[in-house]
């Protein structure tokens, strides 16, 4: 699978203080994969997605995105930030913006798109996502799902190369969940490169190349969805799935 | 009644000397305030430690030797300036320190979040701060920057004693002529409160005006 790598990850360390948040992570994504990190809370699969854009910096160990190390803070790791998606668990749609302006802003301010075309861009882009008609509006006016909706449609705008989900709808009331599922099922379709943080087992079946279970700071296992759902061959992975498929 | 009509001339130039203090040491206390609470949020740790140095120097140590510092020690650098100028510079760096810890203050009310999804976009630290974080933490600013400019008005009365004409030092004059004490500084308190309820006003206008940001 990994003929044409997007992410590398290579031994990769991270302390929380006394707390060794990732342990030697090593891990490849694909040009066009999808693959879905679970495992329990605290075991690192956060930290891990915010480590490929360098939201968490680490401490050793080299992240390389599309062949290129992560660069220091400043406007080369800008730069690279710009061609990685990100979509967070609380949304962070900007408060003081219309959806419309929340789609924009990035594209005005990092593609330098002038403002018709970064307009127009954003409302192709939200009527993908079907809020079209909720662009004037602020972000509080609209449901945690509409909202999580625009953030996708706000990291799409930049034309990245992968995506990043850091758990995108563990706020959301369950009725809402199935709308984002349904905008990043299609996104996955449409051959987007994607690494996903997630409880949703039904999306990790259906929609994963590849199923990374991470236990305590390490990847215990990584494996295609049907071989880790039907088979986990970890105690660990094994006891994860009793609890959660349980219900 | 008659200290004020006698004497209306030099109570109004008192009263224009403590307004162009003011005016002129609040927009360097503004715009000095806003590079520091910059520096001190900045990634870059050297303008951190410049921007904490700087209020930690300015904010603890009192106006009157500040004052004495400028008018007496820049001189001897070869810097020769009216003392109106001095008695601003000094006004405006002191209370930059206390407007830049109101300005951060303002940023680190909003969510940390924010500035994630600016910088996850490939934003830069300027267009973060400018564009998403700074428009979000002005309108809880508003309330003690507005304190903060009216302490400065007042601190004004310091320069008087540096010979710079202003509100307070009018005093001196009045009680030369033999004019009661009690009603020159009854009249002189009235132009501070005209000059301290006017900032009031204008900060109440720009909290109804920008009080629905969100």
């Amino acid at each position: 699978m990994a003929v044409d790598p997007l992410i590398e990850l290579r031994d990769v360390n991270k302390h929380y203080g006394q707390l060794h948040v990732l342990q030697d992570i090593n891990l490849t994504v694909g040009r066009g994969e999808v693959v879905v990190v679970i495992g329990p809370s605290g075991s690192g699969k956060s930290t891990l997605c915010r480590a490929i854009n360098r939201l968490e910096p680490v401490e050793s160990g080299t992240i390389l995105l599309d062949g290129q190390p992560l660069p220091d803070e400043g406007r080369e790791l800008a730069r690279l930030r710009a061609e990685v998606g990100m979509v967070f668990q609380s949304f962070n749609l900007f408060a003081h913006k219309t959806v419309l302006a929340n789609v924009a802003l990035a594209q005005v301010k990092v593609r330098k798109r002038g403002k018709e075309e970064a307009d127009r861009r954003s409302r192709e882009l939200l009527e993908r996502v079907g809020l079209l008609a909720h662009a004037e509006k602020y972000p509080a006016q609209l449901s945690g799902g509409q909202q999580q909706r625009v953030a996708i449609a706000r990291a799409l705008a930049m034309d990245p190369k992968v995506m990043l989900f850091d758990e995108p709808t563990s706020a959301l009331d369950p009725e809402m969940i199935n709308e984002v599922l349904e905008v990043m099922q299609q996104l996955a379709r449409d051959g987007m490169t994607m690494v996903v943080v997630t409880h949703e087992m039904g999306f990790a079946r259906s929609a994963a190349n590849r199923v990374v279970f991470m236990a305590d700071g390490r990847i215990v296992e990584d494996r295609t969805p049907e071989g880790f759902f039907t088979a986990p061959e970890s105690e660990r992975a094994r006891d994860f799935l009793s609890k959660i498929l349980k219900h | 009644m008659n200290v004020l009509l006698d004497n209306l001339s030099l109570y109004a130039e008192g009263l224009l000397g403590t307004i162009e203090l003011t005016v002129y040491g609040s927009l360097l206390a503004l715009v000095l305030g806003f590079v520091m609470a910059s520096f001190r949020v900045a990634p870059v740790g050297s303008l951190r430690v410049f921007g904490t140095v700087w209020v930690t120097v300015l904010r603890n140590t009192p106006l009157t030797l500040l004052f004495f510092a400028v008018m007496l020690g820049l001189p001897r650098f070869g810097i020769v300036l009216p003392f109106e100028l001095f008695a601003v510079l000094a006004l405006g760096c002191y209370t930059s320190a206390f407007i830049c810890e109101a300005l951060r203050a303002g940023i680190n009310t909003v969510p940390t979040g924010q500035g994630e999804a600016a910088r996850s976009l490939g934003m830069t630290f300027v267009q973060t701060l400018g564009g998403v974080v700074l428009p979000q933490a002005f309108r809880s600013v508003i309330p003690p920057v507005g304190s903060t400019l009216i302490a400065l008005a007042k601190n004004s009365a310091i320069a008087g004693a540096f010979s710079v004409t202003e509100l307070l030092g009018t005093y001196k004059t009045l009680n030369e002529l033999g004019y009661s004490i009690i009603w020159s500084f009854v009249w002189i308190a009235v132009g501070y409160l005209i000059v301290t309820l006017t900032i009031s006003a204008i900060f109440n206008l720009l909290e109804k005006r920008w009080g629905v940001a969100r």
